[in-house]
């Protein structure tokens, strides 16, 4: 820094370092910006890049030649398959149930004035902030206590327990913006409650809860800790690749985590897009 | 008020909360109950029996205090950085994003769909002995010729940084984007350089979203063991290693379970007092202005 400083003295035109020096620190920030990004994305290059390669041994860590092998039988991998399949099937079932149990919630906090509203906003902030590590132990001491036998079953409750607070403030978020003079004119045209609400209040919020859907679905898809403590001799995905990662990780799982945020970020740029077609036909 | 919000009063809304409330209450404060019945429980596994034994807890933050303040370090050192890279980030998308903001956002939060274990296996590659931060850390005499990363603190520590870092630029983008624009430029008219209305103007403003951002990081930081069994060894081992193998190796319920409390505690009282620093500091910052 201190050599840009020193030709500003001797000639009277900026020079070419003054100059440099001048667009970086305009630019400083968004250069920050690109090197933040760049970070955020390393990682997943990597686990992109290494989809495709052909490890020797049996840890797919360095670099040993290409191939689309990976890709053309993913689960090759004995075990990838079945886990990859109880995943997703515990994600769509917890989603489903905790995007109707969250969105009841929320549309109960923003729409009516209540005894009891506080403590239900405790109850939902609480589970967002308590440790991880925490939830699945207190699940695994009540599943003990109850006699309740460890599977299936108490992943996909410990599953909808925690994506109902995620779908509650991703739905609360949406309905606070929202103009409830439209409900009015309904019902002045003679709509009661329930034509109301499902052919006005629904369709306008349903943007709100279609993302709170894909937040759990994804969020879900993605738990290892609170799945780990209650799966019992259940396999998700994530507990595959935990298993894995002590004896070998195959490609595979780099082809199928690729798959993941492949699929998610077209259903996010879907949702955006879907929502910006709508705002642009009902201006 | 519309007349949707006077239609029912009565019992509506409490239908409406029923279901989820219920299951909330079930499947997280019902377990919380037993497990505090179980810190003060005694016996082996699976025959445990209720007994005040508070004893448990002494013991538990007596053999396991290295872990404990491991967390809290690590766990604190990792929200610094996460800040520290997130508020310009965050910055930069609320007030250069110009119509991309959508999109950049979208950028922040899309390499977080890669499953987290798969994430951190990815760390493992490119802080591997042979992996290319090492060699030029190496070159550069950072670390000695024979120097590593993974396996060290500073892995596990960046492993933590990553992981949880889209939660802290989302509520600092929050709270950065609802910002006025032209109280900045009011600071600015008013003479403020650049620096001191960013200091006087939208620091201030955006300290809600430094609150929740270090709240929404520091905690699962504290609780997390994946980022030390997988870029560390035990001897980088967290308090959440110790509970996840008193748990699920050990079956020692009754220590496992007073770890889980103590963890939570600690963590109350450091939010109380981080709170407690970012209120007065506002409130004095206010004032001044």
């Amino acid at each position: 820094m201190t050599s840009t400083t020193a030709p500003l003295a001797v000639g009277s035109r900026p020079s070419a370092a003054v100059q440099a020096w001048g667009f970086v620190r305009r630019h400083v920030l968004d250069l920050y910006a690109l090197l933040a990004l760049a970070y955020l994305f390393l990682p997943i290059g990597i686990v992109v890049a290494f989809s495709f390669n052909n490890p020797k041994g049996r840890f797919n860590y360095t670099w040993d030649g290409f191939t689309f092998d990976n890709w053309t039988h993913p689960f090759a991998y004995p075990g990838v398959q079945g886990a990859l399949e109880v995943s997703i099937e515990i994600a769509l079932a917890s989603a489903l149930v905790a995007t109707v149990l969250g969105t009841l919630i929320a549309l109960a906090l923003v729409r009516y004035r209540f005894r009891g509203s506080a403590t239900t906003n405790l109850l939902i902030f609480v589970p967002m902030t308590t440790p991880e590590i925490v939830m699945g132990a207190s699940l695994l001491t009540l599943f003990l206590n109850w006699k309740v036998p460890q599977g299936f079953g108490t992943i996909l409750i410990a599953h909808i327990m925690f994506n109902i607070s995620y779908v509650v403030v991703t739905v609360r978020a949406r309905l606070v913006g929202f103009d409830r003079h439209l409900e009015e004119a309904a019902m002045d045209l003679g709509a009661n409650e329930i034509v109301t609400f499902a052919r006005v209040t629904l369709p306008l919020i349903a943007p709100g809860i279609l993302a709170a859907g894909l937040l759990a679905f994804a969020l879900s898809i993605d738990d290892f800790v609170i799945t780990y403590f209650n799966a019992g001799t259940v396999t998700t995905f994530p507990l595959f690749v935990w298993g894995a990662a002590r004896v070998a990780v195959p490609p595979q799982i780099n082809v199928i985590g690729t798959g993941i945020f492949v699929v998610a970020v077209v259903a996010m740029l879907g949702n955006v897009i879907f929502q910006n077609q709508r705002a642009r036909r009902a201006a | 008020m519309g007349r949707f919000l006077h239609a029912r009063r009565g019992a509506t809304p409490y239908l409406l909360l029923a279901p989820g409330s219920a299951w909330l209450i079930v499947f997280f404060v019902v377990p919380m109950y037993y497990l505090a019945k179980m810190a003060l429980s005694q016996g082996l596994f699976p025959l445990f029996s209720f007994g005040w034994a508070w004893g448990n807890f002494g013991d538990a933050v007596s053999t396991y205090q290295t872990q404990f303040v491991r967390s809290l370090e690590y766990a604190g050192i990792a929200t610094v950085a996460a800040l520290a890279i997130s508020y310009p980030l965050a910055y930069w998308i609320a007030f250069r994003g110009g119509r991309w903001k959508n999109l950049f956002l979208l950028l922040v939060i899309a390499p977080f769909f890669v499953p987290y274990l798969i994430r951190t296996l990815a760390w493992e590659t490119i802080l591997s002995d042979g992996g290319p931060v090492v060699a030029i850390l190496r070159d550069v005499h950072i670390l000695g010729s024979d120097g590593r990363l993974l396996a060290t603190s500073a892995a596990v520590i960046a492993g933590l940084v990553y992981n949880f870092l889209p939660f802290m630029v989302l509520p600092l983008y929050v709270s950065l984007e609802q910002i006025d624009p032209r109280l900045v430029e009011a600071a600015g008219d008013l003479y403020a350089s650049r620096t001191r209305s960013f200091l006087r103007v939208t620091l201030p403003l955006s300290l809600p979203g430094v609150f929740a951002g270090v709240l929404l990081t520091f905690i699962p930081a504290a609780g997390d063991f994946i980022n030390a069994q997988l870029l560390g060894t035990p001897r980088q081992y967290m308090i959440g290693n110790v509970i996840q193998s008193e748990f699920l190796s050990v079956r020692d319920y009754p220590t496992a379970a007073a770890l889980s409390f103590v963890l939570m505690g600690a963590i109350l009282v450091l939010v109380l007092i981080f709170a407690r620093i970012l209120g007065t500091d506002r409130l004095t910052a206010g004032q001044a202005a």
